[in-house]
């Protein structure tokens, strides 16, 4: 039982992206994809967060001689993650327009019977 | 004894700071229309900012933290109501829940 | 996820970015917060929400069988929480993550950087090749969105979709009392980020947010004025090699790509230098691309 008081953050932040799995392989619409993908993406955030905190630290900067730090490595790769998440996102919204235009619709289902019945 | 003053004082206004922001988001929920709600929100947000606000810059003595506090304070002065009014009057503007037959009736009788 | 108003799936996804900024503050990750605040709840909702405006299409038919996405999830779920069992505690002082880069980080940051903010030496100065790749995937995200929406766009004179809000005088008065304060703290945040929690991209956005809310007060025809498409493309272009000259000038200085070290005879101040410059880059090729994204996103024609 302590390794369930211990691990906690590692099992709600994969229940966090299996609902983001979920809805990117389960749902129809086109928004509701990227939507599930951006929570996918942030409970990703979340896990390598936690893993670079410090019991009893504070944040990376610097104040004083003898005081404990969080890791600032994860905080650096996850500021990067964060903007190359939202750039996939502008892309993919500029794609479901383009689709919309296209098909007329942003349901999967329907574009597929569209290209099906070519 | 000044101290206990403080500290009780600062409690107390925490605590009815989050009892105002607790109702604002059942009214938020739980009104039918959507200007009531929106009432809600707007008149909720800034009192309940302020008390919460007061509570705090109590707890945290006479330093430039109070100061920064007080500016934020400002900041939500200023924007909270005037986005809850942007909307209003947009939804407004588009026709949302207007009553069509009132509307002739008041211009038929001016 | 069973939800069927696709608005509201929109609001509550800006309102769990939101919260995960919150938690990243509790994490002591002030930075990450910092840009996931002004990045997830701002800029991924707005350009979702134009989104869904444009395609127009709130409500959706139900939807098809659900057992075997949910049969993977589980068992991906399962594998995953069995992987789990051996990684260390949570917050534990003895991790090896804690063991090998970051102490010297953490130690040598300020001899070498003379940056309290050990964050944004870190990004700009131990690992500035990431970083030149994220101006770099940015850059490309702005090119590629305007390449795919240039030819469904208005033309320059015919009406736009977004009607103006500045007809109001409270709206027009709190305006303009409040974006000339956003402008400068967005500069604020840009030069103080060696100091605190800030840097180039959270001020990048900032910057894009202050002008964004100038568009949709004063309208469209009135910022394209100052803020052509072009005039958005030069600027991203400039921010990108800015960066990239940063890198050829210590080249050429006789070290390294992007050792700052030589850029001066002392090197905390050739980091100093370095380190500016580089913030500096990324600051306007991200204020650039989030704007020219926004306006971009609100000129497309809507389709009957």
């Amino acid at each position: 039982m302590s390794t369930i008081l211990e691990l906690y953050n590692y099992w709600i932040f994969i229940f966090l992206m299996m609902i983001g799995f979920y809805i990117v392989i389960a749902q129809g619409n086109l928004i509701k994809k990227i939507v599930g993908l951006n929570i996918f993406q942030t409970s990703v955030f979340l896990l390598y967060i936690s893993m670079g905190k410090v019991a009893g630290g504070t944040a990376p900067i610097l104040i004083d001689a003898d005081v404990t730090y969080s890791n600032p490595l994860p905080h650096v790769l996850i500021l990067t993650a964060i903007v190359v998440g939202v750039a996939t996102t502008s892309v993919a919204m500029a794609l479901i327009i383009r689709i919309h235009k296209a098909y007329g619709t942003i349901e999967e289902h329907e574009i597929h019977e569209q290209d099906a019945s070519l | 004894m000044w101290d206990l003053i403080l500290l009780y004082t600062s409690n107390v206004s925490l605590i009815l700071g989050s009892f105002l922001s607790l109702s604002l988001g059942l009214g938020l929920i739980r009104f039918p229309d959507f200007y009531s709600r929106m009432h809600a929100a707007g008149v909720a947000d800034t009192l309940c900012a302020g008390l919460i606000v007061f509570g705090l810059s109590l707890q945290s003595g006479f330093n430039l933290v109070t100061l920064k506090l007080y500016l934020i304070l400002l900041f939500i002065w200023f924007t909270s109501p005037t986005s809850s009014f942007t909307l209003a009057n947009t939804a407004y503007r588009a026709g949302h829940g207007v009553d069509k037959t009132s509307e002739e009736e008041s211009s038929s009788k001016s | 996820m069973m939800m069927r108003d696709l608005f509201a799936i929109v609001m509550l996804f800006g309102i769990y970015s939101l919260l995960s900024a919150a938690i990243f503050v509790t994490l002591d990750a002030v930075d990450v917060a910092f840009t996931e605040a002004a990045v997830g709840a701002g800029i991924s909702t707005i350009l979702v929400l134009s989104t869904l405006a444009l395609t127009s299409s709130e409500e959706k038919p139900p939807q098809h069988k659900f057992f075997l996405p949910l049969l993977v999830v589980l068992i991906t779920g399962t594998a995953l929480v069995f992987g789990t069992l051996d990684m260390p505690d949570f917050a534990d002082p003895n991790a090896p993550v804690h063991q090998h880069v970051a102490p010297r980080y953490i130690h040598d940051s300020f001899q070498e950087t003379g940056l309290p903010n050990i964050v944004t030496s870190v990004l700009a100065s131990y690992r500035g090749y990431d970083t030149m790749g994220e101006v770099v995937v940015i850059f490309t995200a702005g090119i590629a969105v305007s390449l795919l929406l240039t030819s469904v766009r208005h033309k320059r004179n015919e009406p736009g979709n977004l009607k103006d809000l500045g007809h109001h005088p409270i709206i027009l008065y709190v305006s303009q009392l409040m974006i000339p304060l956003i402008l400068l703290f967005a500069l604020y945040v840009q030069f103080h980020g060696d100091f605190g929690p800030g840097g180039g991209f959270q001020a990048g956005v900032i910057f894009a947010a202050g002008f964004i809310l100038y568009a949709m007060i004063i309208g469209i025809d009135k910022i394209r004025e100052t803020f052509s498409s072009a005039c958005l493309r030069w600027l991203a272009v400039t921010g990108v090699v800015l960066y990239i000259s940063v890198g050829i000038v210590t080249l050429l200085l006789g070290g390294e790509f992007l050792n700052y070290n030589v850029i001066a005879e002392d090197p905390v101040e050739g980091q100093h230098w370095g380190i500016f410059l580089v913030e500096l880059g990324v600051g306007i090729t991200v204020t650039a691309t989030m704007l020219g994204l926004f306006l971009t996103f609100s000129e497309v024609k809507r389709s009957q």
